[in-house]
């Protein structure tokens, strides 16, 4: 599967810091008006702070609105990082190298994005959210660990805090590069951050343990955080369509599966935009799509199960629930709309070669996958509030206002930015896990054949 | 931690077969608790303030129709979904059954809203205004909630912990229907009765064990402490 392109370092260089170097001149203008979008949405949300939140589609019973589904949405990208980095890691596979930062970089601002919208946006209270971080303030209130949104800020800050020491111990050797390829003010600030580096024997040692010590040590707070944001929802005995134990798992792996489409949807436009045809090859579309295959299918399971163990109680709101999902405009359609996007369509074309191949085409289902799934959580939150339980005259619906989906779409154009202020100062491909890749690569005689192959010390 | 023995257990008894749906106690639970008038708007929004609200049901086909009346309010369940999901103990169990609200402590979570399977929690959506002419209504002895908190009924926490200083200061204990909350004491048809469920004598523990006696989603087990009295349908076939 390995195809080969030879690259001196040399060229590594020149191409995967051009951004950093010399900028492409599109930077400039897009960032800007990116800036303005977000700046808007911070005056929607300084609007919501000085109304309250009526300016909210929310009422009684839904309380929860597309704050909470985007929060869940954003939680299930950031699964993309640990999941390409740490577990290809750890396993080994050789196509992961270019993708590893861009995935990391998904996680660590995906989970910045979705820390705002239970933190700053969603509460009636924001600027007291900090009661129920698990420290006894003044008021000598502790908070309450029986409930599952204390559990919530734990988790995330601990997963954001590692995947962000994850990726500054991949970004180490490569700011010495820039460090060595700056001078001035630019020169000062990459040598503050190469920490020294000097690519010794020892320094590398310490870089490669490090890195799979972290990966080993966030795979369990990978699997922890979902699970936790889905306990948000499970541990909530009296919404039907919640209360369920099978949660858990559903979210982690469709979180999965969101977040590696995220991936696959990054690296098409990091092709795209800064034309690094020889490191985004159409092999790793390829190994992507394979890989998403099995997570869809696993996904599907969960979905199925989640689903027939609601109805097999035949519990009447739980039912009437799943009636209204599947069955009541515009709920139906959406229904339809989530299970061809995030499912059908991708597993019928992934199967072909061709398609996987097809940078285009693999963007374009990425991003009806994420549609698919973001759509699966507003199916989840919104309706399972509106059938909570048999007193059917406080059942309700709900119609999201300009300033929550000013809110929602924002969220979007913020990780577009931080990513390409990122891509400003570092390099979004590891350079020194390409070169690495390169001076490993081999060729194993198999009977008549040579095919690629890795040398690799054990 | 206290170690001594509640003395009292708060609960209510509504009895359907007196209520006629006439909403007085919807009313004097608005002006007693300082909830803000609910207009047309708020109930369009679905964001109407009615700590006790009077739910309408359509029994029967048309022409033999008939409309029946619950008047729900918070059941100050002894196991209350509501309590162990707030982060910050904003809502937490008394020893008197009382399931309290502390709104200092509340952040707008909302979580226990969505965890009340009788919805009869409510959230401030904007900052509560009232006209001009009802400046000098609100009750002093209740808060005026600001935007962003939750909020519900109390039982008249305010009635009740008045009535126990007065007792305390003549030297007696509490009497039995001495004092009710603002609903029940403008109930025309006294379908609505308050008082303490763990004096056997009291009024409302000799009515809860009527035998048309249920409670609101019983087989939950939230063990709510409003006990409901079945209606009486006098045609039916016995």
């Amino acid at each position: 599967m390995q195809e080969r392109v030879e690259l001196s370092h040399r060229q590594i260089n020149q191409e995967l810091l051009a951004a950093n170097l010399k900028g492409p001149r599109w930077w400039w203008l897009l960032v800007p008006a990116l800036v303005l979008v977000v700046m808007g949405a911070a005056s929607a949300a300084g609007y919501m702070y000085n109304r309250g939140l009526g300016v909210t589609g929310l009422n009684r019973p839904i309380f929860w609105g597309i704050f909470i589904v985007n929060f869940v949405f954003w939680i299930g990208i950031s699964h993309a990082g640990v999941m390409l980095s740490a577990i290809l890691r750890l396993s080994h596979a050789e196509w992961r190298r270019p993708a590893t930062r861009a995935a990391e970089l998904l996680t660590v601002f995906s989970l910045m994005t979705a820390a705002m919208f239970p933190g700053i946006i969603h509460p009636g209270r924001p600027w007291r959210i900090y009661w129920t971080f698990p420290f006894d303030f003044s008021r000598g209130i502790w908070p309450d660990v029986r409930s599952a949104l204390i559990w919530d800020p734990s988790a995330i800050f601990t997963y954001l805090t590692g995947s962000t020491l994850f990726v500054i111990i991949a970004l180490i050797p490569d700011m010495a590069v820039l460090r060595d390829r700056t001078t001035g003010v630019k020169h000062v600030i990459y040598r503050f951050l190469s920490l020294g580096w000097r690519g010794t024997p020892r320094q590398w040692k310490l870089q490669i343990v490090a890195g799979i010590l972290l990966s080993a040590l966030l795979l369990p707070v990978f699997v922890s955080v979902h699970s936790i944001v889905s306990w948000d929802f499970g541990m909530a005995v009296s919404v039907e369509g919640w209360h369920a134990t099978i949660f858990a798992p559903y979210f982690v792996i469709g979180a999965v599966l969101s977040g590696v489409a995220a991936v696959v949807t990054m690296m098409a436009l990091m092709r795209w935009a800064f034309h690094w045809e020889h490191y985004i090859r159409p092999e790793h579309f390829d190994a992507l799509g394979r890989l998403l295959i099995a997570i869809a299918l696993g996904w599907f399971f969960f979905f199925s199960l989640e689903f027939m163990f609601g109805l097999y109680s035949l519990e009447g709101p739980e039912v009437s629930l799943r009636q209204m999902q599947m069955f009541q405009m515009p709920w139906g359609a959406l229904f339809i709309t989530f299970i061809t996007t995030a499912f059908f369509i991708p597993i019928t074309l992934w199967q072909f070669k061709r398609v996987r191949r097809n940078i285009l085409l693999m963007f374009l289902i990425s991003i009806l996958v994420n549609i698919g799934m973001w759509l699966e959580r507003f199916l989840i939150v919104v309706p399972g509030l509106m059938r909570k339980q048999p007193l059917t005259f406080v059942w309700g619906g709900y119609t999201p206002s300009p300033v929550e989906i000013t809110l929602v779409v924002a969220s979007f154009i913020f990780v577009a930015l931080m990513v390409l202020l990122f891509a400003k100062v570092f390099p979004l491909i590891p350079l020194f896990d390409i070169k690495e890749g390169q001076v490993l690569k081999d060729e194993v005689q198999v009977g008549r054949v040579r095919v690629p192959a890795v040398m690799r010390e054990e | 931690m206290t170690t001594e023995r509640p003395r009292h257990k708060w609960g209510m008894v509504v009895d359907i077969d007196r209520c006629t749906g006439c909403e007085a106690c919807v009313v004097a639970c608005e002006s007693e608790n300082n909830e803000p008038i609910s207009e047309e708007g708020h109930f369009l929004q679905r964001r109407a303030m009615e700590w006790i609200h009077v739910q309408r049901y359509w029994e029967g086909e048309f022409p033999e129709v008939k409309a029946r009346f619950i008047p729900v309010l918070c059941q100050h369940c002894e196991n209350a979904p509501c309590e162990p999901v707030c982060p910050v103990y904003a809502t937490y169990h008394n020893n008197e059954g009382l399931n309290v609200q502390v709104y200092n402590r509340c952040v707008g979570t909302r979580y226990c809203a969505n965890n009340c399977p009788y919805q009869v929690r409510f959230f401030n959506h904007w900052e509560p205004v009232w006209p001009e002419s009802l400046r000098n209504q609100l009750n002093s002895d209740v808060t005026v909630r600001s935007r962003g908190i939750m909020e519900k009924c109390t039982f008249c926490v305010q009635r009740i912990r008045r009535a126990e200083r007065q007792a305390a200061q003549d030297g007696r204990e509490l009497k039995d229907m001495e004092f009710q909350p603002a609903c029940a004491q403008a109930c025309p048809t006294s379908a609505l009765v308050f008082g303490d469920l763990n004096n056997q004598d009291s009024k409302v523990s000799r009515m809860a064990k009527d035998q048309r006696h249920y409670k609101l989603l019983e087989e939950l087990g939230t063990g709510p402490n409003v006990i409901y009295l079945k209606k009486v349908d006098v045609n039916a076939h016995a």
